[in-house]
């Protein structure tokens, strides 16, 4: 029988080194995953892996996925690091995202300069208001965040569909349940002309700045971080326990409802009833590959991005099923929780 | 002349763990019936070896012999095949089970329980070890657990038992009782190495002592022949310096607790009854009493973490504190050590520069973000001061070795020149030369006109630096009683006094 052992001191290095490993695994398990379907596996892994980066329209799908995937990751790592235990970023995506279609949609031609500016902060105080709901359950009645704010997730997509069927449905969408296009003035510019990337994607590196000054040099920071690893030491110290939950919830959910806001005033222009991807979810992962470190969270937003578009496009060149998606962002979840046991644990032999 | 064979012989054992050579060919001999202390520093190699022994961790090299056969001891549980038993410092017991569930879940194949029952009383009346087997863990006083602890030990009829500082959870008239055990077990052929650091207990029970310094044996010899002075030199290398202070005439009131009573937050916590007491600018008042007997209760009330008291239950000179919380007391002049160093007074991943924001609100930063300057600084001045072994300001917390840590934990506070200062257990688990620089620390900080409460297990250190003491047990706080009219005897008794302890009972 085998046995799993703790090891006595856990490798530093190798705790850098796993989400590498991981990254290589889930390309290992990828190949025999093509090779299994009837596909050339270096065919198939240069769609997942090369074909995204060699055109400019690729490399700009690339980073416009990377916005959403980055924000809720630094979101959701700043959560882990403080103790807190929200799965529910694709909510407070979803939510920002309906907030903020709802201030896209009273645009007109005439609205002010910048109105766009308007839209992302209502992205961001829907995702806040929808975190604060799991802030303060688990606040006022110790109601457990994880389920909480998973179940607000759903909540917040219902609460969608809702509304892009029923009152903010476009009356000349042939009946397609989308709302109206929102009005220029509303949309977030163009960085690069003729493809879809915004300036969505400065705006997430400017977030990315100022979360690493907050984790690595604010007091505020460094109180919501005690709180994560030693909870006796906060208390000792009065750090206020209600403190780093209600912080770590708001900063993510503003957060994510920005990287919804900039989803839907970015790209799409208009409420659809599936505008995100699963962001949310994926960037869970994004930010436990990332090693919940804001520069990391970077790396892994790629890589995520990179799987998207290469599923994507393996279902057109290779006919693959769209599956395929979540099966390689399954597969990288897997190794990394795997390489991580073994990081902990050593197997023996009993 | 053929000698008979040694009980336990280990010959040139050597372990390296990263980084330090823990153990450096240590050899050591126990005869049968032979009463061996094992007596060396924090940090001097001594649970390495008896890990070694107890075949929890296996040596680079060196050789183990076990009535003169050359053995492999590849796991505790092979170490109880043998006949080696060992009774940690940290108790293994269930809270929630009986004394008998308790022992037969260290007992495979053990399954009749009204037959053990009648074992362990036996054992019991036997070795002086009286417990009721039907009773739960829980509800017992810690020497009654450290009874069940060797009783769950003797009922594998060990030939070598191995014990771990055990005297560190004891009241003084407990720590009698098992030194007559012990002394029992050894007349019956039961060898016993005797794991301390408290020299005197030593020259009084063992007939052989090894001592340890820096991985290796730096002495073997009769501790009987020998004073504390001559063992603390092959311990430390040097005798250890006193802590001296001209004692002061003692100023107004400073930290006053009066008329406190409290249910515990915990439900395994101990209730306070009416607990009073004040400390005065510029002396030293110590609480003694056996841990678990409401101290971290009174000290948690005292520091904030548990904001439930009365706000004038508890005051800071005039100003009642009881509802406020940590920071505001801070401000009023308040510094507090807790006992737990690692995850409590300091945040084990983070290095010693970010560990001074812990108790400090002001000062350290700017607009909200951190002077890594200013943290050095403090950090820095930290580790002059208070000689602390770290590699750097910006090592880990976990990095640092017991008493460096809490060199540094204490140090921070007393930077700070607090007017009331609240330590409890300042020199557990630390070395000798580090719990003198603490208890110098401490007094120096008195006679700069702080008012000090310590809270301690150590007798002996608090004979040492208060100017009065109060004792507590069950929860409830003994009158003051002014260190010279106070004795070993009397405070023993006031320490194990209550019912609930038992300690004292059970002589009967």
């Amino acid at each position: 029988m085998l046995r799993l052992e703790a090891r006595p001191i856990p490798s530093t290095l190798m705790g850098y080194a796993a989400p590498v490993i991981a990254l290589l695994a889930t390309v290992v398990f990828g190949s025999i995953l093509f090779a299994t379907l009837g596909k050339n596996p270096v065919a198939g892994l240069t769609v997942f892996f090369i074909t995204p980066l060699e055109t400019v329209r690729g490399l700009t799908e690339v980073g416009l996925k990377m916005v959403p995937l980055l924000l809720c990751a630094l979101g959701l790592a700043l959560c882990y690091r403080s103790n807190v235990w929200n799965i529910g970023a694709e909510g407070q995506l979803v939510v920002g995202g309906i907030v903020a279609g709802g201030v896209a949609l009273l645009a007109s031609p005439a609205s002010i300069p910048g109105y766009f500016l308007l839209v992302l902060l209502a992205g961001m105080a829907g995702g806040m208001a929808w975190a604060a709901i799991t802030a303060w359950l688990r606040d006022s009645f110790n109601a457990n965040e994880i389920l909480v704010s998973l179940m607000l997730s759903y909540v917040g997509g219902l609460l969608l569909l809702y509304l892009v069927n029923g009152p903010w449905k476009d009356p000349k969408g042939f009946n397609f349940p989308y709302s109206k296009t929102f009005d220029a003035v509303a949309m977030v510019p163009k960085l690069v002309p003729g493809t879809r990337l915004t300036w969505g994607i400065v705006i997430a590196f400017l977030a990315l700045v100022v979360i690493w000054i907050f984790v690595a040099r604010s007091k505020a920071g460094f109180r919501l971080q005690v709180a994560g690893h030693a909870p006796l030491a906060a208390r000792f110290a009065g750090f206020s326990a209600r403190e780093g939950i209600w912080m770590s919830l708001l900063i993510c959910g503003a957060l994510a409802g920005l990287a919804g806001a900039l989803e839907v005033a970015g790209p799409l222009g208009q409420l659809t009833p599936q505008f995100s991807s699963g962001y949310g979810f994926a960037a869970i992962i994004v930010a436990w590959l990332g090693r919940l470190h804001p520069g990391g969270c970077v790396f892994a937003a790629f890589v995520m991005a990179l799987i998207y578009i290469g599923g994507e496009l393996s279902q057109s060149r290779l006919g693959l099923p769209a599956a395929i998606t979540g099966v390689f962002q399954g597969m990288l979840l897997l190794s990394l929780l795997t390489a991580d046991t073994f990081i902990h644990y050593r197997l023996r032999r009993v | 002349m053929i000698e008979a064979p040694a009980r336990l012989q280990l010959e040139g054992i050597s372990k390296r763990y990263p980084g330090v050579l823990a153990n450096d060919r240590v050899s050591l001999r126990v005869a049968p019936g032979e009463i061996h202390g094992l007596i060396g520093e924090n940090g001097a190699g001594k649970s390495t070896l008896m890990k070694i022994v107890y075949g929890a961790a296996r040596p680079d090299s060196g050789e183990i012999r076990w009535n003169g056969e050359r053995v492999q001891i590849a796991s505790p549980a092979q170490a109880r095949r043998l006949g080696i038993g060992m009774v940690f410092q940290h108790f293994s017991l269930f809270d929630t089970l009986t004394v008998s569930e308790n022992v037969a879940l260290a007992l495979p194949g053990h399954t009749d329980r009204t037959r053990l029952a009648i074992d362990i009383r036996a054992m019991g009346d036997r070795y002086g070890l009286p417990v009721d087997p039907e009773q739960h863990v829980y509800s017992l006083s810690v020497g009654e657990r450290q009874r069940v602890e060797i009783i769950r030990c003797l009922l594998q009829q060990p030939s070598l038992l191995i014990m771990d500082e055990p005297t560190s959870v004891l009241t003084p008239q407990a720590v009698e009782k098992l030194f007559a055990t012990l002394h029992r077990l050894s007349e019956e052929g039961v060898a016993i190495l005797y794991i301390s650091h408290k020299l005197e207990e030593v020259r009084t029970l063992c007939s052989r002592a090894t001592v340890m310094r820096g991985g290796r044996v730096t002495g073997d010899c009769d501790p009987r022949a020998e004073t504390v002075a001559s063992l603390s030199r092959m311990m430390i290398g040097a005798e250890p310096p006193r802590a001296t202070g001209t004692t002061r005439t003692a100023g107004d009131e400073l930290l006053v607790v009066e008329g406190l009573d409290m249910p515990p937050l915990e439900p395994t916590g101990k209730t306070l009854r009416t607990i009073s007491l004040s400390v005065r600018q510029g002396e030293i008042v110590g609480i003694a009493g056996v841990s678990g007997n409401g101290q971290n209760e009174l000290l948690a009330l005292i520091s904030g973490e548990d904001p439930r008291a009365p706000t004038n239950s508890i005051r800071i000179g005039a100003t009642g504190i009881g509802a406020l919380p940590v920071t505001a007391r801070r401000k009023l002049g308040l510094a507090f050590v807790p006992e737990e160093r690692l995850g409590r007074g300091a945040v084990p991943a983070m290095g010693l520069d970010l560990n001074t924001l812990l108790t400090n609100d002001s000062g350290l930063t700017r607009h909200g973000l951190i002077s890594t300057a200013a943290t050095t600084r403090l950090a820095q001045n930290i580790i002059e001061r208070f000689a602390v072994k770290a590699a750097g300001t910006a090592a880990p917390a976990k990095s640092l070795s017991g008493g460096n840590l809490q060199k540094f934990t204490v140090g921070r506070e007393i930077v700070k020149d607090p007017r009331v200062f609240v330590v409890s257990q300042p020199t557990w688990g630390v070395d000798v030369g580090a719990a003198s620089q603490i208890r110098q620390g401490i007094v120096a900080l008195r006679d700069a006109g702080t008012a000090v409460l310590v809270v301690s297990e150590e007798l002996e250190e608090l004979f040492e630096i208060c100017d009065a003491l109060y004792v507590i047990a069950n929860g409830r706080l003994s009158e003051r009683i002014p260190v010279r009219e106070a004795t070993v005897e009397r405070i023993g008794e006031l320490m194990g006094g209550t019912r609930n302890t038992g300690d004292t009972l059970a002589a009967a």
